[in-house]
C-alpha cells in the first residue's frame, strides 16, 4: 500500500535579523523523513524548539513569510505542489489546530462546517458529524464564543473531519484540558484512524502520544533522532539515550531527569547534538559532521552508539 | 538577489530621504534673503539656465522662493508634528490610565475627528490671530486624535499584559513600569505617527495659508507663492505654480515613503523581510 | 501562619452574571505542596489569580497570616508562574533584564535552574518555554517570596525539562519553607510532588 504521506528529507530554516543589519539563517528542522500509512497513527514527539509545530505548517504550506523549506512531500505518492496543496487543504489535508482561535468569531458553527455551502446534502452532513461527537444539531446555530473549552475543540475535530479527509495533522490538539476531555478527544481521533485516515500527531507530551500512536518519531534540536513502534516504550525497547531519558522522566516513571537541555536553532554543533547531555557519548560522536539516521531494530535511530546494539 | 538586504536598503533610503530633505531646509534658510530681493531688470523671465525655475513679476527668483517656502513648510512640520505626537502620547496614555479622563478625552478625539481637517486648521489659526503661530497652532491641535487613539488602545492592551502585571507584583514601581515595559512598546507607534503626520502637516500649512487664513503674504511660503501665483496663471506664466507645486508634491511623497517604510521595519509582520 | 481563601466568590464585573468560583475555602501552609485538580474549565487559574492578589473576590476574602494581601509597591509574598511564560516576559528586555527585574537573584538560583550565562545577554524570542519558565522561577523566588502558586506551569514542556522544574521547586520549597500550589490536570505528577491534594469543588 502506498503511504498517505512521505516526507523525505525536509529542512525549514528561518531567515531573520540580528540587532541592526545583519542577516541570519536558523535552521529549525534538519534532513526530517517518515512516513504515514492510511490507518495509521504518527506521532511527533519533541520538546518545545524541536521545532516540531513548523512541521506541520510546512506540509500546509502556511509556513511564515521569513521561512524557506526544501525536501520533498509525497501526498498519496505524488508531490505536494502549492497548487495541489489550494484543492487539497480543508478537503484530503485536514489540520486540527493547537488554538481555538482558528474558528472564525463571526460565523455560525453549522456555516464552518459547511464552507458556506446550504444545500440539503451539506446540512445533513453538518448534522451528522456534529452529534458523531455528542454535539446536538442546537449547536450549529452558536457562534464560537458560545461554546465552552471542550465543544470548540471538538468541533474543530469536527470541521477537521467533515470532508473525510485522507491524512489528519493534529497539532498539539488537546492543551490545557484534563485527562477525561483530553482521552475522549484522542479517541475521537484514533476512530478516524481506524477508518483508513493517516493521522500525524504532533505533541511535547511522549504520554499522551502513546496513548494512541502506532509510530513515535522523537525530535530532538530540530533532528528526528528515533523512530519507534508504540509497544517499544513499555517493553524496553528503546534505541537513542535521549528517548530513554525522556522516557524515564515521566512522573508514572521514574521522574528522574538528566542535566542540561535541548540546544536551540542558533547553537547547532557539529557531530550528535545530544552529546554534551549523553552519558554514553564518546570521543567519535562529538568528532564527525553529523550523525546518520540509520535502521535498527525494526525502527531508526541517529546514534553511533544506540542502546542494545553494536555500533552502526 | 540584490546584494544588500532589505534592511540595509531601507536604512539606505532612509539615510538618503533624511539627507535631501535636511539640504532643502537649510538651503532655504539660506536663500530666505535672496527669496524677498526684487529685480525689476528682469521680470517674468521663463525658467532657463541663469534661472532655473523662471522669476516671477517683481523679478525674484523662484528656485530660492520654491527653496525657502520648502524650507518654511518643513520646519513648521516638524515643529507642529513634533508637537501634535506629544499630545497624542500624552493625552492616549492619560486615558488609557484613568477611566474619568478616558470618557472626557474619548469625546473630544470624536469632537475633532468629526470636523473636517482643513475647517478646524482654519478655525484654530483665525483664534490665534493668523500668522506663524496661528498656522502652527491650528496643525498641531487639530492632528492629534487619531495617533491618541491607537496610542489608547495599545496601552490598554500593554496594561493587560501577564509581564506588565507580574512586574507590579514582583514590587517595581508604577513609574518604572511605565518606563520600562510601557515606553518601549509605545515609541515606534509614536515615531511612525510623527513622521507620517509631517506630510499632513505640511500639506495643511500649504493649504490653509493658500487659503488666506495662515501666513502672511510677505512670508516666502509654499501656499502664498501658489495662491499668488494663480493670478498669472491665465496669462501664460505656468512656470510661477508648476515647479513650487511639484516641489511640495515632492517633498511631501518623500515624507510619506519614509514613514512607510519605517513602519515596515517595526512591524513585526514584516521586519524579517 | 498560612495563605487561606475564605468562602471565595468570584465573577468578572461587567461580564455578565456567571460566578467562576462560588464559595471555594483553601488553606495553604508553609513548606507545604498542595496539588490541586480539577476539570478544564472550573477557575483553577482564577483562583491563582485572587490568592496572589491579580484580582479580588466578589465574596468572601483571601488572607496571609490572618491579614489581607500587602498592596501597593512592595514585592508580593504571594507569587504566580504561568502556564505559558512567554507571555511573562517582556518581549522588548534581554533576559537579564527581566531577571533581574526586582532586584538581585540569588546566583545559587541560576545554577539550580541550569540557567546558562550566554541566555541572559537572549531575547525572549531566541528561547524555548522551558528556558523562559526557568528564568520566571529565579525571579519569582526573591527573598520576599513565601507562597508560589504553579498554574500548569509545566504543561506545555517536555518530560525532562518538566522533572527537571519540579525536582527544583521540591527541594527549595524544603530548604526554605516555600509553600507550593500545584494545579495540574496531571494526576501522576500530583502525586510526586505534593504532600496532600484537594478537590476544587463548587462552581458551576
Amino acid at each position: 500500500m502506498n503511504p498517505v504521506l512521505q516526507v523525505e528529507h525536509l529542512s525549514i530554516s528561518f531567515t531573520q535579523y540580528d540587532r541592526g543589519t545583519r542577516r541570519r539563517r536558523l535552521p529549525v528542522i534538519r534532513d526530517l523523513s517518515f512516513s504515514v500509512q492510511p490507518g495509521q497513527v504518527v506521532a511527533v514527539v519533541g520538546a518545545s524548539g524541536s521545532g516540531k509545530s513548523l512541521l506541520a505548517h510546512g506540509i500546509l504550506g502556511i509556513l511564515p513569510y521569513n521561512s524557506a523549506m526544501e525536501g520533498t512531500i509525497l501526498y498519496q505518492g505524488e508531490p505536494l505542489t502549492r497548487k495541489r496543496l489550494e484543492t487539497l487543504r480543508g478537503r484530503e489535508i485536514a489540520l486540527i489546530p493547537q488554538g481555538v482561535t482558528y474558528l472564525d468569531p463571526r460565523m455560525e458553527v453549522g456555516a464552518q462546517l459547511r464552507k458556506g455551502r446550504s444545500d440539503l446534502s451539506a446540512r445533513e452532513k453538518s448534522r451528522n458529524v456534529l452529534a458523531r461527537y455528542g454535539l446536538g444539531p442546537e449547536v450549529e446555530r452558536l457562534y464560537p464564543f458560545e461554546l465552552s473549552g471542550g465543544m470548540a475543540r471538538r468541533v474543530l475535530i469536527a470541521t477537521a473531519v467533515m470532508e473525510q479527509p485522507g491524512l489528519i495533522l493534529a497539532d498539539e490538539p488537546t492543551p490545557g484540558l484534563d485527562a477525561r476531555a483530553a482521552g475522549r478527544i484522542l479517541g475521537h481521533i484514533r476512530e478516524r484512524a481506524e477508518e483508513g485516515t493517516g493521522v500525524l500527531f504532533i505533541t511535547h507530551d511522549l504520554e499522551l502520544a502513546l496513548t494512541i500512536a502506532h509510530r513515535v518519531l522523537v525530535l530532538y534540536a530540530g533532528e528526528t533522532i528515533e523512530e519507534a513502534d508504540a509497544s517499544d516504550f513499555a517493553a524496553g525497547r528503546l534505541r537513542h539515550p535521549y528517548t530513554r531519558a525522556l522516557w524515564n522522566a515521566l512522573p508514572c516513571n521514574g521522574f528522574q531527569p538528566i542535566p542540561g537541555s535541548q540546544p536551540g536553532p542558533g547553537e547547532i554543533a557539529d557531530g550528535c547534538q545530544f552529546a554534551p547531555r549523553c552519558a554514553r557519548c564518546r570521543a567519535v560522536c562529538r568528532r564527525e559532521a553529523s550523525v546518520p539516521y540509520v535502521p535498527f531494530r525494526n525502527g531508526m535511530v541517529r546514534c553511533r552508539f544506540p542502546e542494545g546494539g553494536e555500533r552502526v | 538577489m540584490n546584494a544588500l538586504n532589505r534592511r540595509q536598503r531601507t536604512r539606505l533610503l532612509l539615510l538618503a530621504a533624511g539627507a535631501v530633505l535636511l539640504a532643502v531646509t537649510l538651503a532655504g534658510m539660506l536663500c530666505r534673503e535672496r527669496a524677498m530681493e526684487t529685480d525689476f531688470s528682469r521680470v517674468n523671465l521663463a525658467p532657463g539656465l541663469s534661472c532655473l525655475f523662471g522669476t516671477d513679476w517683481m523679478g525674484r527668483d523662484m528656485l530660492a522662493r520654491t527653496l525657502a517656502g520648502l524650507s518654511l513648510s518643513i520646519r513648521i512640520g516638524a515643529l507642529t508634528a513634533c508637537v501634535s505626537a506629544a499630545i497624542a502620547l500624552a493625552l492616549g496614555v492619560v486615558s488609557a490610565l484613568s477611566r474619568a479622563a478616558d470618557a472626557l478625552l474619548s469625546w473630544l478625539m470624536d469632537l475633532f475627528l468629526g470636523i473636517p481637517h482643513i475647517l478646524l486648521v482654519m478655525l484654530i489659526s483665525l483664534a490665534f490671530g493668523r500668522g506663524f503661530v496661528g498656522v502652527a497652532a491650528g496643525v498641531s491641535l487639530s492632528h492629534w486624535p487619531s495617533l491618541a487613539r491607537v496610542i489608547r488602545g495599545e496601552v490598554l492592551q500593554l496594561r493587560q499584559a501577564v509581564y506588565v502585571q507580574t512586574a507590579r507584583k514582583l514590587g517595581v514601581s508604577r513609574l518604572r513600569v511605565v518606563r520600562r515595559h510601557l515606553l518601549p512598546h509605545l515609541l515606534p507607534q509614536v515615531l511612525t505617527g510623527l513622521i507620517l503626520q509631517f506630510p499632513h502637516a505640511i500639506l495643511h500649512e500649504a493649504s490653509v495659508t493658500f487659503l488666506g487664513f495662515g501666513l502672511s503674504s510677505e512670508q516666502p511660503a509654499i501656499g502664498v507663492i501658489l495662491s499668488e501665483s494663480m493670478r498669472y496663471l491665465t496669462t501664460g506664466r505656468w512656470w510661477l505654480a508648476l515647479f513650487p507645486g511639484l516641489a511640495l508634491v515632492g517633498v511631501v511623497l518623500l515624507f510619506a515613503a519614509v514613514g512607510e517604510h519605517l513602519r515596515r521595519l517595526l512591524s513585526p509582520s514584516s521586519a524579517h523581510q | 501562619m498560612s495563605l487561606e481563601a475564605r468562602g471565595v466568590s468570584f465573577r468578572y464585573p461587567r461580564r455578565g452574571r456567571r460566578m467562576i468560583l462560588e464559595g471555594v475555602d483553601l488553606r495553604l501552609e508553609p513548606g507545604e505542596r498542595l496539588g490541586l485538580s480539577a476539570p478544564s474549565g472550573r477557575g483553577k487559574t482564577t483562583l491563582c489569580k485572587l490568592l496572589a492578589g491579580y484580582e479580588r473576590p466578589t465574596r468572601g476574602e483571601i488572607r496571609l497570616d490572618g491579614n489581607p494581601l500587602p498592596g501597593g509597591g512592595a514585592p508580593c509574598p504571594v507569587q504566580m508562574l504561568w502556564q505559558h511564560p512567554e507571555s511573562a516576559v517582556d518581549p522588548l528586555l534581554p533576559l537579564r533584564e527581566s531577571l533581574y527585574e526586582a532586584g538581585p537573584v540569588e546566583e545559587r538560583l541560576l545554577e539550580a535552574l541550569q540557567i546558562r550565562p550566554d541566555w541572559l545577554r537572549r531575547y525572549p524570542q531566541e528561547l524555548s518555554g522551558g528556558e523562559l519558565q526557568r528564568f520566571c522561577i529565579a525571579r519569582a523566588l526573591g527573598p520576599a517570596t513565601r507562597y508560589l502558586l504553579c498554574d500548569e506551569s509545566t504543561a506545555m514542556l517536555d518530560a525532562i525539562t518538566q522533572a527537571q522544574i519540579w525536582r527544583f521547586l521540591m527541594e527549595e520549597s524544603g530548604r526554605r519553607g516555600l509553600g507550593l500550589l500545584v494545579l495540574s490536570h496531571d494526576r501522576a505528577l500530583v502525586e510526586r510532588v505534593c504532600t496532600r491534594t484537594a478537590e476544587l469543588g463548587g462552581g458551576p
